[in-house]
Protein backbone atom coordinates (compact mmCIF):
# COMPACT_ATOMS: atom_id res chain seq x y z
CA UNK A 1 0.00 0.00 0.00
CA UNK A 2 3.07 2.25 -0.19
CA UNK A 3 2.11 4.96 -2.67
CA UNK A 4 5.11 5.96 -4.82
CA UNK A 5 5.82 9.47 -6.06
CA UNK A 6 3.88 10.63 -9.08
CA UNK A 7 0.63 8.97 -8.04
CA UNK A 8 -0.38 11.82 -5.78
CA UNK A 9 -0.79 15.36 -7.08
CA UNK A 10 0.17 18.59 -5.33
CA UNK A 11 -3.07 19.34 -3.50
CA UNK A 12 -3.43 15.80 -2.16
CA UNK A 13 0.21 15.76 -1.06
CA UNK A 14 -0.22 19.09 0.72
CA UNK A 15 -3.44 18.08 2.51
CA UNK A 16 -2.19 14.64 3.58
CA UNK A 17 1.15 16.14 4.59
CA UNK A 18 -0.60 18.68 6.80
CA UNK A 19 -2.84 16.08 8.41
CA UNK A 20 0.03 13.67 9.03
CA UNK A 21 2.36 16.34 10.39
CA UNK A 22 -0.35 17.39 12.85
CA UNK A 23 -0.95 13.81 13.92
CA UNK A 24 2.75 13.06 14.37
CA UNK A 25 3.23 16.31 16.27
CA UNK A 26 0.33 15.43 18.59
CA UNK A 27 1.72 11.95 19.12
CA UNK A 28 5.25 13.18 19.87
CA UNK A 29 4.00 15.80 22.31
CA UNK A 30 1.88 13.22 24.03
CA UNK A 31 4.68 10.68 24.28
CA UNK A 32 6.99 13.28 25.76
CA UNK A 33 4.48 13.87 28.57
CA UNK A 34 3.29 10.32 29.12
CA UNK A 35 6.00 7.86 28.23
CA UNK A 36 8.58 7.13 30.94
CA UNK A 37 12.17 7.74 29.81
CA UNK A 38 12.81 4.02 30.22
CA UNK A 39 10.48 3.28 27.33
CA UNK A 40 11.99 5.73 24.83
CA UNK A 41 14.41 3.20 23.28
CA UNK A 42 11.47 0.83 22.96
CA UNK A 43 10.01 3.09 20.25
CA UNK A 44 13.06 2.61 18.05
CA UNK A 45 13.25 -1.09 18.78
CA UNK A 46 9.53 -1.49 18.10
CA UNK A 47 10.08 0.19 14.73
CA UNK A 48 12.95 -2.19 13.97
CA UNK A 49 10.74 -5.08 15.15
CA UNK A 50 7.92 -3.99 12.83
CA UNK A 51 10.33 -3.84 9.91
CA UNK A 52 11.78 -7.27 10.66
CA UNK A 53 8.33 -8.75 11.29
CA UNK A 54 7.19 -7.55 7.87
CA UNK A 55 9.89 -9.74 6.35
CA UNK A 56 8.56 -12.97 7.87
CA UNK A 57 6.44 -14.52 5.14
CA UNK A 58 3.34 -16.52 5.97
CA UNK A 59 2.46 -19.14 3.34
CA UNK A 60 -0.91 -18.61 1.64
CA UNK A 61 -2.45 -20.90 -0.97
CA UNK A 62 -0.67 -21.59 -4.24
CA UNK A 63 2.90 -20.60 -3.43
CA UNK A 64 2.01 -17.01 -2.59
CA UNK A 65 2.73 -15.57 0.80
CA UNK A 66 1.62 -12.64 2.88
CA UNK A 67 3.13 -10.67 5.71
CA UNK A 68 2.10 -8.61 8.71
CA UNK A 69 1.54 -4.86 8.30
CA UNK A 70 1.28 -4.42 12.02
CA UNK A 71 -0.10 -0.95 12.73
CA UNK A 72 -2.91 -2.36 14.84
CA UNK A 73 -0.65 -4.85 16.62
CA UNK A 74 1.77 -2.10 17.64
CA UNK A 75 -1.11 0.13 18.71
CA UNK A 76 -2.56 -2.67 20.85
CA UNK A 77 0.85 -3.35 22.43
CA UNK A 78 2.15 0.20 22.91
CA UNK A 79 -0.83 2.56 22.59
CA UNK A 80 -1.99 4.79 19.72
CA UNK A 81 0.52 7.64 20.09
CA UNK A 82 3.49 5.28 20.09
CA UNK A 83 2.00 3.46 17.10
CA UNK A 84 1.89 6.67 15.05
CA UNK A 85 5.55 7.43 15.85
CA UNK A 86 6.69 3.85 15.22
CA UNK A 87 4.90 3.53 11.89
CA UNK A 88 6.14 6.98 10.85
CA UNK A 89 9.73 5.96 11.61
CA UNK A 90 9.30 2.76 9.60
CA UNK A 91 7.85 4.67 6.65
CA UNK A 92 10.59 7.33 6.71
CA UNK A 93 13.32 4.68 6.73
CA UNK A 94 11.58 2.71 3.97
CA UNK A 95 11.27 5.91 1.95
CA UNK A 96 14.82 7.26 2.31
CA UNK A 97 16.79 4.04 2.66
CA UNK A 98 14.91 1.63 0.43
CA UNK A 99 13.00 4.03 -1.84
CA UNK A 100 9.80 2.19 -0.90
CA UNK A 101 7.01 4.76 -0.95
CA UNK A 102 7.46 8.25 -2.34
CA UNK A 103 8.88 11.37 -0.73
CA UNK A 104 5.94 13.56 -1.76
CA UNK A 105 3.58 10.71 -0.92
CA UNK A 106 5.07 10.29 2.56
CA UNK A 107 2.24 12.31 4.09
CA UNK A 108 -0.38 10.15 2.40
CA UNK A 109 1.39 6.96 3.44
CA UNK A 110 1.74 8.11 7.06
CA UNK A 111 -1.92 9.08 7.07
CA UNK A 112 -3.13 5.74 5.69
CA UNK A 113 -0.83 3.38 7.54
CA UNK A 114 -0.02 5.31 10.71
CA UNK A 115 -3.08 7.39 11.49
CA UNK A 116 -5.91 5.36 9.93
CA UNK A 117 -4.42 1.88 10.34
CA UNK A 118 -2.80 2.48 13.74
CA UNK A 119 -5.12 4.93 15.47
CA UNK A 120 -8.29 3.97 13.62
CA UNK A 121 -7.55 0.34 14.37
CA UNK A 122 -6.90 1.21 18.01
CA UNK A 123 -10.34 2.84 18.24
CA UNK A 124 -12.00 -0.32 16.96
CA UNK A 125 -9.80 -2.42 19.27
CA UNK A 126 -10.91 -0.41 22.30
CA UNK A 127 -14.57 -0.52 21.26
CA UNK A 128 -14.54 -4.31 20.92
CA UNK A 129 -12.57 -4.62 24.18
CA UNK A 130 -15.25 -2.62 25.94
CA UNK A 131 -17.96 -4.84 24.48
CA UNK A 132 -16.18 -8.13 25.19
CA UNK A 133 -14.09 -7.94 28.36
CA UNK A 134 -11.40 -10.47 29.24
CA UNK A 135 -8.44 -11.94 27.33
CA UNK A 136 -10.75 -13.66 24.87
CA UNK A 137 -12.32 -10.34 24.00
CA UNK A 138 -8.91 -8.76 23.47
CA UNK A 139 -7.89 -11.42 20.94
CA UNK A 140 -11.20 -10.91 19.13
CA UNK A 141 -10.60 -7.17 19.21
CA UNK A 142 -7.09 -7.43 17.73
CA UNK A 143 -8.29 -9.70 14.92
CA UNK A 144 -11.31 -7.59 14.04
CA UNK A 145 -9.46 -4.28 14.31
CA UNK A 146 -6.67 -5.68 12.10
CA UNK A 147 -9.18 -6.46 9.36
CA UNK A 148 -11.13 -3.20 9.63
CA UNK A 149 -8.04 -1.01 9.72
CA UNK A 150 -6.56 -2.67 6.64
CA UNK A 151 -9.77 -2.11 4.68
CA UNK A 152 -10.17 1.49 5.89
CA UNK A 153 -6.57 2.35 4.98
CA UNK A 154 -7.05 0.79 1.52
CA UNK A 155 -10.25 2.78 0.92
CA UNK A 156 -8.50 5.98 1.95
CA UNK A 157 -5.64 5.14 -0.40
CA UNK A 158 -8.15 4.64 -3.22
CA UNK A 159 -9.74 7.99 -2.33
CA UNK A 160 -6.38 9.77 -2.51
CA UNK A 161 -5.56 8.20 -5.88
CA UNK A 162 -8.97 9.19 -7.20
CA UNK A 163 -8.69 12.73 -5.83
CA UNK A 164 -5.31 13.07 -7.56
CA UNK A 165 -6.93 11.95 -10.83
CA UNK A 166 -4.61 8.94 -11.16
CA UNK A 167 -7.23 6.19 -11.09
CA UNK A 168 -10.99 6.81 -11.31
CA UNK A 169 -12.83 6.11 -8.06
CA UNK A 170 -15.19 3.66 -9.78
CA UNK A 171 -12.14 1.43 -10.44
CA UNK A 172 -9.91 2.20 -7.50
CA UNK A 173 -12.51 1.65 -4.79
CA UNK A 174 -13.72 -1.85 -5.77
CA UNK A 175 -10.17 -3.01 -6.56
CA UNK A 176 -8.46 -1.68 -3.43
CA UNK A 177 -11.30 -2.48 -1.04
CA UNK A 178 -11.92 -5.90 -2.57
CA UNK A 179 -8.30 -7.03 -2.47
CA UNK A 180 -7.74 -5.66 1.01
CA UNK A 181 -10.85 -7.35 2.37
CA UNK A 182 -8.95 -10.57 1.63
CA UNK A 183 -5.54 -9.31 2.76
CA UNK A 184 -7.17 -7.99 5.93
CA UNK A 185 -8.22 -11.52 6.93
CA UNK A 186 -4.57 -12.55 6.95
CA UNK A 187 -3.59 -9.39 8.78
CA UNK A 188 -6.22 -9.92 11.48
CA UNK A 189 -5.30 -13.58 11.86
CA UNK A 190 -1.54 -12.94 12.11
CA UNK A 191 -2.03 -10.02 14.52
CA UNK A 192 -4.20 -12.16 16.78
CA UNK A 193 -1.78 -15.12 16.68
CA UNK A 194 1.22 -12.90 17.48
CA UNK A 195 -0.75 -11.19 20.25
CA UNK A 196 -1.61 -14.58 21.78
CA UNK A 197 2.02 -15.71 21.46
CA UNK A 198 3.22 -12.63 23.37
CA UNK A 199 0.46 -13.01 25.94
CA UNK A 200 1.56 -16.58 26.52
CA UNK A 201 5.29 -15.95 26.94
CA UNK A 202 5.46 -12.48 28.46
CA UNK A 203 2.01 -11.39 29.64
CA UNK A 204 3.49 -8.42 31.51
CA UNK A 205 4.44 -6.80 28.19
CA UNK A 206 0.78 -6.43 27.28
CA UNK A 207 -0.71 -3.29 28.79
CA UNK A 208 -3.72 -4.91 30.41
CA UNK A 209 -3.63 -2.47 33.28
CA UNK A 210 -4.41 0.56 31.12
CA UNK A 211 -7.37 -0.99 29.39
CA UNK A 212 -10.01 0.34 31.79
CA UNK A 213 -11.12 3.89 31.11
CA UNK A 214 -8.21 6.32 31.01
CA UNK A 215 -9.63 9.78 31.36
CA UNK A 216 -6.28 11.48 30.73
CA UNK A 217 -6.02 9.83 27.34
CA UNK A 218 -9.43 10.88 26.16
CA UNK A 219 -8.20 14.21 24.83
CA UNK A 220 -5.51 12.49 22.82
CA UNK A 221 -8.01 10.06 21.30
CA UNK A 222 -10.42 12.86 20.43
CA UNK A 223 -7.60 14.72 18.68
CA UNK A 224 -6.66 11.73 16.54
CA UNK A 225 -10.31 10.96 15.92
CA UNK A 226 -10.91 14.44 14.56
CA UNK A 227 -7.88 14.19 12.26
CA UNK A 228 -8.91 10.78 10.96
CA UNK A 229 -12.49 11.94 10.41
CA UNK A 230 -11.27 15.04 8.59
CA UNK A 231 -9.15 12.91 6.26
CA UNK A 232 -11.99 10.51 5.57
CA UNK A 233 -14.29 13.44 4.88
CA UNK A 234 -11.82 14.86 2.37
CA UNK A 235 -10.74 11.66 0.59
CA UNK A 236 -13.80 9.43 0.69
CA UNK A 237 -16.92 11.49 1.22
CA UNK A 238 -16.88 13.35 -2.13
CA UNK A 239 -16.93 10.03 -3.94
CA UNK A 240 -19.51 8.49 -1.67
CA UNK A 241 -22.02 11.00 -3.02
CA UNK A 242 -21.71 9.51 -6.50
CA UNK A 243 -22.47 6.00 -5.31
CA UNK A 244 -25.17 4.30 -7.35
CA UNK A 245 -28.21 6.51 -7.56
CA UNK A 246 -28.02 7.53 -3.90
CA UNK A 247 -28.05 11.27 -4.42
CA UNK A 248 -29.80 11.14 -7.77
CA UNK A 249 -32.67 9.06 -6.42
CA UNK A 250 -33.13 11.52 -3.58
CA UNK A 251 -32.95 14.40 -6.01
CA UNK A 252 -35.55 12.77 -8.23
CA UNK A 253 -37.85 12.05 -5.34
CA UNK A 254 -37.59 15.57 -4.03
CA UNK A 255 -38.23 16.91 -7.51
CA UNK A 256 -35.22 19.13 -7.93
CA UNK A 257 -33.46 17.16 -10.64
CA UNK A 258 -34.13 19.95 -13.13
CA UNK A 259 -31.90 22.16 -11.02
CA UNK A 260 -28.92 19.86 -11.41
CA UNK A 261 -29.75 19.20 -15.05
CA UNK A 262 -27.78 22.18 -16.35
CA UNK A 263 -24.33 21.14 -15.09
CA UNK A 264 -24.91 17.59 -16.27
CA UNK A 265 -25.58 18.76 -19.80
CA UNK A 266 -22.57 21.05 -19.84
CA UNK A 267 -20.30 18.25 -18.65
CA UNK A 268 -21.74 14.91 -19.63
CA UNK A 269 -18.52 12.91 -19.49
CA UNK A 270 -17.81 12.84 -15.75
CA UNK A 271 -21.31 11.73 -14.97
CA UNK A 272 -21.26 8.89 -17.43
CA UNK A 273 -19.95 5.58 -16.23
CA UNK A 274 -20.33 2.05 -17.43
CA UNK A 275 -23.27 0.44 -15.61
CA UNK A 276 -21.11 -2.55 -14.72
CA UNK A 277 -18.55 -0.37 -12.98
CA UNK A 278 -21.25 1.62 -11.31
CA UNK A 279 -22.62 -1.59 -9.97
CA UNK A 280 -19.16 -2.68 -8.79
CA UNK A 281 -18.84 0.31 -6.48
CA UNK A 282 -22.19 -0.38 -4.84
CA UNK A 283 -21.53 -4.10 -4.66
CA UNK A 284 -18.16 -3.52 -3.02
CA UNK A 285 -19.71 -1.24 -0.44
CA UNK A 286 -22.38 -3.87 0.28
CA UNK A 287 -19.78 -6.63 0.46
CA UNK A 288 -17.78 -4.51 2.88
CA UNK A 289 -20.73 -4.04 5.18
CA UNK A 290 -21.61 -7.74 5.10
CA UNK A 291 -17.96 -8.73 5.30
CA UNK A 292 -17.37 -6.74 8.46
CA UNK A 293 -20.19 -8.65 10.16
CA UNK A 294 -18.83 -11.99 9.00
CA UNK A 295 -15.27 -11.10 10.02
CA UNK A 296 -16.50 -9.91 13.41
CA UNK A 297 -18.11 -13.31 13.98
CA UNK A 298 -14.97 -15.09 12.75
CA UNK A 299 -12.79 -12.98 15.04
CA UNK A 300 -15.00 -13.89 17.97
CA UNK A 301 -14.69 -17.58 17.12
CA UNK A 302 -10.92 -17.18 16.78
CA UNK A 303 -10.74 -15.56 20.20
CA UNK A 304 -12.75 -18.40 21.70
CA UNK A 305 -10.66 -21.02 19.98
CA UNK A 306 -7.25 -19.58 20.82
CA UNK A 307 -7.93 -18.69 24.41
CA UNK A 308 -9.81 -21.83 25.49
CA UNK A 309 -7.05 -23.90 24.05
CA UNK A 310 -4.58 -21.97 26.13
CA UNK A 311 -6.55 -22.63 29.29
CA UNK A 312 -6.65 -26.33 28.51
CA UNK A 313 -2.93 -26.59 27.93
CA UNK A 314 -1.72 -24.17 30.59
CA UNK A 315 1.32 -22.27 29.39
CA UNK A 316 4.67 -22.87 31.11
CA UNK A 317 4.90 -20.68 34.18
CA UNK B 1 18.35 -11.39 3.25
CA UNK B 2 20.77 -9.23 1.33
CA UNK B 3 18.60 -9.26 -1.74
CA UNK B 4 15.61 -8.12 0.31
CA UNK B 5 17.45 -5.34 2.04
CA UNK B 6 19.19 -4.80 -1.30
CA UNK B 7 21.56 -1.96 -0.76
CA UNK B 8 24.76 -1.18 -2.44
CA UNK B 9 27.36 -1.05 0.31
CA UNK B 10 30.14 0.04 -1.93
CA UNK B 11 33.01 1.92 -0.44
CA UNK B 12 33.73 3.33 -3.84
CA UNK B 13 34.38 7.02 -3.86
CA UNK B 14 33.05 9.38 -6.46
CA UNK B 15 32.34 13.11 -6.69
CA UNK B 16 28.70 12.26 -5.99
CA UNK B 17 29.58 10.34 -2.81
CA UNK B 18 31.68 13.24 -1.55
CA UNK B 19 29.06 15.92 -2.16
CA UNK B 20 27.55 17.34 1.07
CA UNK B 21 24.41 15.46 2.07
CA UNK B 22 22.33 18.59 2.44
CA UNK B 23 23.02 19.62 -1.17
CA UNK B 24 22.12 16.17 -2.47
CA UNK B 25 18.92 16.00 -0.45
CA UNK B 26 17.95 19.54 -1.38
CA UNK B 27 18.45 18.97 -5.09
CA UNK B 28 16.67 15.61 -4.92
CA UNK B 29 13.73 17.14 -3.07
CA UNK B 30 13.54 19.93 -5.64
CA UNK B 31 13.58 17.48 -8.55
CA UNK B 32 10.84 15.38 -6.95
CA UNK B 33 8.56 18.34 -6.19
CA UNK B 34 8.87 19.82 -9.68
CA UNK B 35 8.44 16.40 -11.31
CA UNK B 36 5.27 15.69 -9.37
CA UNK B 37 3.75 19.11 -9.99
CA UNK B 38 4.79 19.46 -13.66
CA UNK B 39 2.06 18.55 -16.17
CA UNK B 40 3.18 15.64 -18.32
CA UNK B 41 2.86 17.70 -21.52
CA UNK B 42 6.08 19.55 -20.60
CA UNK B 43 8.27 16.82 -22.04
CA UNK B 44 11.34 19.06 -21.88
CA UNK B 45 11.55 18.88 -18.09
CA UNK B 46 11.16 15.11 -17.96
CA UNK B 47 13.78 14.50 -20.63
CA UNK B 48 16.14 16.95 -18.91
CA UNK B 49 15.63 15.42 -15.47
CA UNK B 50 16.08 11.94 -16.89
CA UNK B 51 19.33 12.94 -18.60
CA UNK B 52 20.61 14.60 -15.41
CA UNK B 53 19.84 11.51 -13.34
CA UNK B 54 21.48 9.16 -15.82
CA UNK B 55 24.63 11.28 -15.88
CA UNK B 56 24.66 11.35 -12.05
CA UNK B 57 24.27 7.56 -12.07
CA UNK B 58 27.24 7.25 -14.41
CA UNK B 59 29.34 9.68 -12.34
CA UNK B 60 28.54 7.87 -9.09
CA UNK B 61 29.91 4.59 -10.54
CA UNK B 62 27.01 2.57 -9.15
CA UNK B 63 26.51 -0.61 -11.20
CA UNK B 64 23.80 0.15 -13.75
CA UNK B 65 22.35 -3.35 -13.58
CA UNK B 66 21.86 -2.90 -9.84
CA UNK B 67 19.98 0.39 -10.42
CA UNK B 68 17.78 -1.14 -13.11
CA UNK B 69 16.90 -4.06 -10.82
CA UNK B 70 16.03 -1.72 -7.97
CA UNK B 71 13.64 0.24 -10.19
CA UNK B 72 11.95 -2.92 -11.44
CA UNK B 73 11.59 -4.39 -7.94
CA UNK B 74 9.89 -1.23 -6.71
CA UNK B 75 7.39 -0.89 -9.53
CA UNK B 76 4.55 -3.32 -8.63
CA UNK B 77 2.37 -0.32 -7.80
CA UNK B 78 2.87 1.07 -11.32
CA UNK B 79 1.89 -2.29 -12.80
CA UNK B 80 -1.16 -2.51 -10.53
CA UNK B 81 -2.41 0.87 -11.67
CA UNK B 82 -1.69 -0.07 -15.27
CA UNK B 83 -3.90 -3.15 -14.93
CA UNK B 84 -6.64 -1.05 -13.33
CA UNK B 85 -6.47 1.57 -16.06
CA UNK B 86 -6.68 -1.09 -18.76
CA UNK B 87 -10.41 -1.13 -18.02
CA UNK B 88 -10.67 2.58 -18.74
CA UNK B 89 -9.33 3.42 -22.21
CA UNK B 90 -9.44 7.18 -21.62
CA UNK B 91 -7.09 6.91 -18.64
CA UNK B 92 -4.22 5.32 -20.53
CA UNK B 93 -2.55 8.67 -21.15
CA UNK B 94 -2.62 9.42 -17.42
CA UNK B 95 -0.92 6.14 -16.73
CA UNK B 96 2.05 6.88 -18.99
CA UNK B 97 2.49 10.20 -17.22
CA UNK B 98 2.31 8.58 -13.82
CA UNK B 99 4.79 5.87 -14.80
CA UNK B 100 7.32 8.42 -16.11
CA UNK B 101 6.96 10.62 -13.03
CA UNK B 102 7.30 7.76 -10.57
CA UNK B 103 10.33 6.33 -12.42
CA UNK B 104 12.14 9.68 -12.23
CA UNK B 105 11.33 10.15 -8.53
CA UNK B 106 12.32 6.57 -7.77
CA UNK B 107 15.66 6.91 -9.53
CA UNK B 108 16.32 10.17 -7.64
CA UNK B 109 15.73 8.57 -4.24
CA UNK B 110 17.72 5.44 -5.14
CA UNK B 111 20.69 7.53 -6.26
CA UNK B 112 20.66 9.66 -3.10
CA UNK B 113 20.18 6.74 -0.71
CA UNK B 114 22.97 4.72 -2.31
CA UNK B 115 25.54 7.51 -2.30
CA UNK B 116 24.79 8.98 1.14
CA UNK B 117 25.30 7.25 4.52
CA UNK B 118 22.05 7.14 6.46
CA UNK B 119 23.60 8.94 9.43
CA UNK B 120 24.23 11.95 7.17
CA UNK B 121 20.59 11.92 6.06
CA UNK B 122 19.57 11.91 9.74
CA UNK B 123 21.89 14.83 10.33
CA UNK B 124 20.11 16.80 7.61
CA UNK B 125 16.72 15.89 9.10
CA UNK B 126 17.99 17.27 12.42
CA UNK B 127 19.09 20.46 10.69
CA UNK B 128 15.63 21.02 9.20
CA UNK B 129 14.13 20.77 12.71
CA UNK B 130 12.52 17.35 12.63
CA UNK B 131 11.61 16.67 16.31
CA UNK B 132 14.40 15.04 18.32
CA UNK B 133 12.31 12.17 19.63
CA UNK B 134 11.43 11.12 16.09
CA UNK B 135 15.12 11.30 15.07
CA UNK B 136 16.16 9.21 18.09
CA UNK B 137 13.53 6.65 17.15
CA UNK B 138 14.65 6.55 13.53
CA UNK B 139 18.34 6.35 14.49
CA UNK B 140 17.71 3.47 16.90
CA UNK B 141 15.53 1.76 14.34
CA UNK B 142 18.21 2.02 11.70
CA UNK B 143 20.84 0.71 14.12
CA UNK B 144 18.85 -2.39 15.13
CA UNK B 145 17.00 -3.01 11.88
CA UNK B 146 19.60 -5.40 10.54
CA UNK B 147 20.19 -6.99 13.95
CA UNK B 148 16.51 -7.86 14.35
CA UNK B 149 16.12 -8.91 10.73
CA UNK B 150 19.02 -11.33 11.23
CA UNK B 151 17.49 -12.53 14.47
CA UNK B 152 14.17 -13.18 12.74
CA UNK B 153 15.94 -15.04 9.97
CA UNK B 154 17.87 -17.18 12.50
CA UNK B 155 14.67 -18.07 14.36
CA UNK B 156 12.92 -18.88 11.12
CA UNK B 157 15.78 -21.12 10.02
CA UNK B 158 15.91 -22.86 13.42
CA UNK B 159 12.20 -23.50 13.14
CA UNK B 160 12.47 -24.78 9.58
CA UNK B 161 15.30 -27.18 10.46
CA UNK B 162 13.30 -28.74 13.28
CA UNK B 163 9.91 -29.20 11.60
CA UNK B 164 9.47 -31.03 8.36
CA UNK B 165 6.50 -30.17 6.19
CA UNK B 166 3.49 -30.11 8.42
CA UNK B 167 0.19 -28.44 7.75
CA UNK B 168 -0.12 -24.77 6.90
CA UNK B 169 -2.01 -24.18 10.12
CA UNK B 170 0.96 -25.40 12.11
CA UNK B 171 3.28 -23.14 10.11
CA UNK B 172 1.15 -20.11 10.87
CA UNK B 173 1.19 -20.91 14.58
CA UNK B 174 4.96 -21.32 14.70
CA UNK B 175 5.67 -18.32 12.48
CA UNK B 176 3.49 -16.10 14.63
CA UNK B 177 5.28 -17.29 17.74
CA UNK B 178 8.53 -16.38 15.97
CA UNK B 179 7.16 -12.87 15.44
CA UNK B 180 5.89 -12.71 19.01
CA UNK B 181 9.28 -13.84 20.30
CA UNK B 182 10.88 -11.18 18.13
CA UNK B 183 8.81 -8.53 19.90
CA UNK B 184 9.77 -9.95 23.30
CA UNK B 185 13.45 -9.89 22.37
CA UNK B 186 13.14 -6.38 20.94
CA UNK B 187 11.64 -5.05 24.17
CA UNK B 188 14.26 -6.84 26.30
CA UNK B 189 16.95 -5.34 24.13
CA UNK B 190 15.34 -1.92 24.56
CA UNK B 191 15.67 -2.28 28.34
CA UNK B 192 19.34 -3.15 28.05
CA UNK B 193 19.92 -0.27 25.65
CA UNK B 194 18.29 2.12 28.09
CA UNK B 195 20.58 0.93 30.89
CA UNK B 196 23.58 1.27 28.60
CA UNK B 197 22.50 4.77 27.58
CA UNK B 198 22.10 5.82 31.22
CA UNK B 199 25.49 4.30 32.10
CA UNK B 200 27.02 6.56 29.47
CA UNK B 201 25.37 9.65 30.82
CA UNK B 202 22.36 9.99 28.51
CA UNK B 203 19.71 12.37 29.70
Amino acid sequence: MHIPDGFIDGKTAAVTGGLSATAVGLALRHIKHELPARRVPLLGLAAAFLFAAQMVNFPVAGGTSGHLVGGVLVAALLGPGAAVVVVTAVLIVQCFLFADGGVMALGANIFNMGVLDGVGGYFIYRLVCAALPGPRGRVTAVAFAGWCATVIAAISCAGQLAWSGTVPWSLAFPAMAGVHMLIGIGEGLISALVYVAIQRTRPELIPESNLPAQPQKRGELIGYGLLAALGVAIFIAPFACSWPDGLEAVAGRLGFEHRVAAPIISAPAPNYQMPGIHWAVGATAMAGALGSLVVCALAWLLGRFLVTEEKGKLPPA
Amino acid sequence: MDSLLGHHHSHSESPIHRMPAIVKLGVAFGIIIVTVLMPIEQTGWFVGAGALLVSVALLSRLPLLFLAKRILVLSPFVLGVAVLNAFEPSARGTWVGVAVKSAICLLTVILVSNTTPFSKILHVLKMVRVPGLLITTIALMHRYLFVLADEAERMRRARASRTFARGRRFQWRTLSSVVGQLFVRASERAERIYDAMCARGWK
